[in-house]
C-alpha cells in the first residue's frame, strides 16, 4: 500500500508539471483588455494539482492518511492476475476493433471472457457472442445510424447496407 | 395554482405513449441494475446516455431519470436477499434488512423497502414541485459571479462534508477541472492543452469519457475483484396473502418513512452528500427516535424503511439544484445535466422560461415513475430474485461491450474509446488508494461553465477578484464555500488542541 501511495502521488505530480508546462503554450497571466490568458485557468489548476500531490507525499512521511498507515497489500497475486486479464482482454478487444472491426472483436471478447474467464459451457457462451454483436448491429447502425469501425470487415457489410439503407 | 397548471401539461407529456413507455421501460431496467451487486444509479445512467439518442431530450431525460428512481428501489433487493448492498445508497439498508431475511421475512423486508421507497419518492417528488419554481425565479437574477460563486459551493461541499481524504479530494477537483480544459480555449479559440498534438484532444475530452471509464469499466473491476468468491441468497416466500399482512404492519414505520423522506430530500439537494449519507443519517436518526433502539441492527423493520426512504427522497434532492440552477447535486445528476448539454439544452433557471415541457414533463414523470417502479419491484420481486443469481461472468462482458460501443458513438472517434480504458484503468487503481473519483466526474462537467463565468465576471470587474466577494448574492455563498474549505483545517486544529490539552 505504502509504496503505491508513493508512486501514485509522484506519478500524478509529473502528471501536473506536464500539464503546466503544456499550459504555458497559452498566455497564463494577465492580458490588458482581455482578462485572463487562455492557458491561466488550466495552468493554476495544474498548479492545484501540484500542491496535491506534495500534501499527499507530506502525508505519506508522516503516515498520517489511512492509506499511508496501512499495511495492507496493494493488490494481492490473485488480484494483479484478474486486473492483467481483463485490462489486457480490454485493450486487445480495443486494438482489434482497428484492424478487424467491431464485429469480429466483440464475439471474441465475449467468448474469451465468458469460457476461459468464467468457465461457462460453449453453449450460453455461443449464444451470447453472437447475440450481442447482433443486437449492437441492429441497435446502433440500424436505429441510431451510427456507423461503428468495421475495419478489414467492411465489404462483407455491403450486401447488410443494401438491404437495410 | 399556476404550479398545478405546469404540473398538468407535464401529465400530459409525460403520459404520451413514448414517454410513459420509456418510464415504465426505465423503471424496469434500473430496478435490475438497482439489484446486481456493484451497479447503482450512476453506473447505469453513464453507460446508457448515450443510448437515449434514439429518443427527443424530453424522452431520454425521463428514460434516464426513471432509471435512477428504478435504481433506487432496486438496490434494497440485494441488500435484503444477498446481505451486499446493490448500490453504495443501499448500504444501510443491509443492516436491519439482511437479519429480517435470515429470520424468514425476506418478504417483509422487501415490500416495507418498496414502498418506504414509494412514500419517500412521492413525498421528496411534491416538495421538489413547490421548491423548484420559486428557486428557478431566483436564480434568474444570478449573473456570471452568482454562477461561479455557486459553483464553488458545490466543490466547497466536497472538502467540507466529503469526509475523504481532503488532498485526494483537491486532487480530484482539479483534475476533473483541467481535464475540462482540454480542447479549443473558449474565448480566443485557440487549441489548449493538446497532448502530443493527437488531433482527437482537440474537440476536447467528452465528459461521458471520463464518467464510462469511471463508473463503467473502473466500477466492473473493482466489482470483480470486490465479488470474488460466493455468496448465499436468502429464501423469500411471496403470497398475496403475506403482501396483505405485511403492509399492514407498515403502520409502525411510518414515522421513520416520514423522517428519512424529509431528511433525505434536504441532504440529497448538498452536491456531496446525496443518496448514500443521507441513507445512514436516516437510519441513525431513525434508531435514535425509536423506542426500541436496541432491536435495530436485528432486523426492525424501522431500519429498513427509513434509509429507502432516504435514498429515494435524495435522488429527487439532487434534481433540484441541477434543474434550477445547473449546478447537479450528485454524480448521476452530473451526468444528467452532461447528457441536457449534449441535446442542447442549457441547464440553469432558463429552463423554466423556454424549455417548460421538458421540465415540467420530467417533474410529472418523477410521480409516474414512483408508481411504476413500486408495482413493477412488488409483481416482480421473484424475477428480481433470479438476476441475483446471474453470474459475474456473464454480465461483466455485455457492460464491457456497451461501455465501448456507447462510448465511441456519441463522437464517433476511438480515440475516445481508448480513453475510456485509460480512465478506467487508472480511476481503478486510483480508487483502490481512496481517492474519491465523484468530484472529478462533476468537475469535468461543470468546468466549462465555471471557466466561462469565472472569465465573464473578472472580464465584466476589470479582473478585481473582489468581485465574487462584493456582490449581494455571491458575496454570502462565496462566504459559505470558503467556511466549508476551511471546515476540515479548524476541525483539525481543534482536534490538535485537544489532544494537546489531554496530555
Amino acid at each position: 500500500m505504502r509504496k503505491a501511495e508513493l508512486l501514485m502521488a509522484v506519478v500524478m505530480g509529473l502528471f501536473s508539471t506536464y500539464l503546466m508546462w503544456k499550459s504555458a503554450e497559452l498566455p497564463i497571466g494577465w492580458i490588458p483588455d482581455e482578462g485572463p490568458g487562455g492557458g491561466a485557468f488550466p495552468f493554476w489548476l495544474a498548479a492545484g494539482m501540484l500542491i496535491c500531490c506534495l500534501w499527499i507525499i507530506v502525508r505519506w512521511v508522516r503516515r498520517s492518511s489511512t492509506v499511508s498507515a496501512s499495511a495492507d497489500q496493494y493488490m494481492d497475486a490473485a488480484t494483479l492476475r484478474m486486473f492483467f486479464l481483463v485490462a489486457g482482454a480490454l485493450t486487445v478487444m480495443i486494438g482489434l476493433i482497428h484492424v478487424v472491426g467491431v464485429y469480429v472483436s466483440i464475439p471474441l471478447f465475449m467468448l474469451f471472457y465468458m469460457r476461459y474467464m468464467g468457465g461457462h459451457r460453449w453453449l450460453p457462451t455461443g449464444v451470447i457472442a453472437v447475440a450481442t454483436p447482433i443486437v449492437t448491429f441492429f441497435f446502433f447502425e440500424i436505429s441510431l445510424k451510427i456507423t461503428l469501425p468495421k475495419g478489414l470487415t467492411e465489404p462483407l457489410f455491403y450486401p447488410l447496407y443494401d438491404i437495410f439503407f | 395554482m399556476e404550479i398545478l397548471d405546469h404540473l398538468m401539461q407535464g401529465f400530459a407529456i409525460a403520459f404520451q405513449p413514448l414517454n410513459l413507455g420509456l418510464v415504465i421501460f426505465g423503471c424496469a431496467l434500473g430496478l435490475f441494475i438497482g439489484a446486481m451487486p456493484g451497479l447503482g444509479s450512476v453506473n447505469g445512467v453513464a453507460i446508457l446516455l448515450p443510448m437515449t439518442f434514439l429518443v427527443p431530450p424530453t424522452g431520454a431525460i425521463i428514460f434516464l431519470a426513471a432509471i435512477y428512481y428504478g435504481a433506487m428501489y432496486g438496490g434494497a433487493i440485494s441488500s435484503i436477499m444477498l446481505g451486499i448492498p446493490g448500490a453504495s445508497t443501499a448500504v444501510a439498508t443491509t443492516f436491519d434488512g439482511r437479519p429480517m431475511a435470515l429470520q424468514g421475512l425476506a418478504d417483509k423486508a422487501l415490500i416495507t423497502a418498496a414502498t418506504a421507497s414509494f412514500i419517500g419518492g412521492t413525498i421528496s417528488v411534491i416538495l421538489f414541485t413547490l421548491f423548484a419554481p420559486p428557486l428557478a425565479a431566483v436564480a434568474l437574477a444570478f449573473g456570471a459571479a452568482e454562477e461561479f460563486a455557486l459553483m464553488m459551493l458545490a466543490f466547497a461541499t466536497f472538502i467540507g462534508l466529503g469526509g475523504d481524504d481532503i488532498p485526494k479530494t483537491l486532487f480530484s477537483i482539479f483534475i476533473g477541472l483541467v481535464f475540462s480544459a482540454v480542447g479549443l480555449d473558449i474565448i480566443s479559440g485557440q487549441p489548449r492543452l493538446v497532448f502530443g498534438d493527437i488531433p482527437g484532444f482537440l474537440h476536447g475530452i467528452n465528459f461521458l469519457v471520463l464518467a464510462i471509464g469511471i463508473y463503467g469499466i473502473g466500477e466492473m473491476l473493482w466489482t470483480i475483484e470486490s465479488s470474488k468468491g460466493d455468496v448465499k441468497i436468502s429464501q423469500a416466500t411471496v403470497t398475496v396473502r403475506r403482501i396483505i399482512d405485511d403492509l399492514r404492519t407498515l403502520k409502525d414505520t411510518f414515522k421513520s418513512i416520514v423522517m428519512g423522506s424529509i431528511l433525505g430530500y434536504f441532504v440529497g439537494i448538498l452536491p456531496a452528500a446525496g443518496a448514500t449519507p443521507g441513507s445512514l443519517m436516516a437510519y441513525g436518526v431513525a434508531k435514535t427516535i425509536s423506542k426500541h433502539p436496541e432491536s435495530f441492527g436485528k432486523g426492525n423493520p424501522e431500519g429498513v424503511a427509513a434509509p429507502e426512504s432516504a435514498n429515494n427522497a435524495a435522488s429527487t434532492g439532487s434534481m433540484l439544484p441541477m434543474l434550477t440552477l445547473g449546478i447537479p447535486g450528485s454524480p448521476t445528476t452530473a451526468i444528467l445535466l452532461g447528457g441536457m448539454v449534449i441535446w442542447g439544452l442549457e441547464p440553469g433557471p432558463m429552463l423554466f422560461i423556454e424549455h417548460q415541457e421538458f421540465v415540467w414533463g420530467l417533474i410529472a414523470s418523477l410521480y409516474v415513475a414512483n408508481v411504476f417502479s413500486l408495482l413493477i419491484n412488488v409483481a416482480f420481486i421473484p424475477a428480481f430474485i433470479w438476476v441475483l443469481r446471474l453470474p459475474f461472468t456473464v454480465l461483466a462482458p455485455i457492460i464491457f461491450v456497451l461501455c465501448i460501443v456507447g462510448g465511441y458513438a456519441p463522437t464517433q472517434d476511438m480515440h475516445d474509446v481508448w480513453l475510456i480504458l485509460i480512465f478506467g484503468v487508472v480511476g481503478y487503481l486510483m480508487r483502490k488508494l481512496e481517492y474519491p473519483l465523484a468530484p472529478a466526474v462533476l468537475a469535468i462537467v461543470l468546468g466549462p461553465l465555471a471557466e466561462t463565468s469565472m472569465r465573464q465576471a473578472l472580464l465584466i470587474s476589470n479582473g478585481s477578484f473582489l468581485t465574487f466577494f462584493e456582490r449581494p448574492i455571491s458575496g454570502p455563498i462565496m462566504a459559505a464555500a470558503m467556511v466549508l474549505f476551511l471546515l476540515p483545517i479548524l476541525k483539525l486544529v481543534k482536534d490538535k488542541f485537544w489532544s494537546r490539552a489531554a496530555t
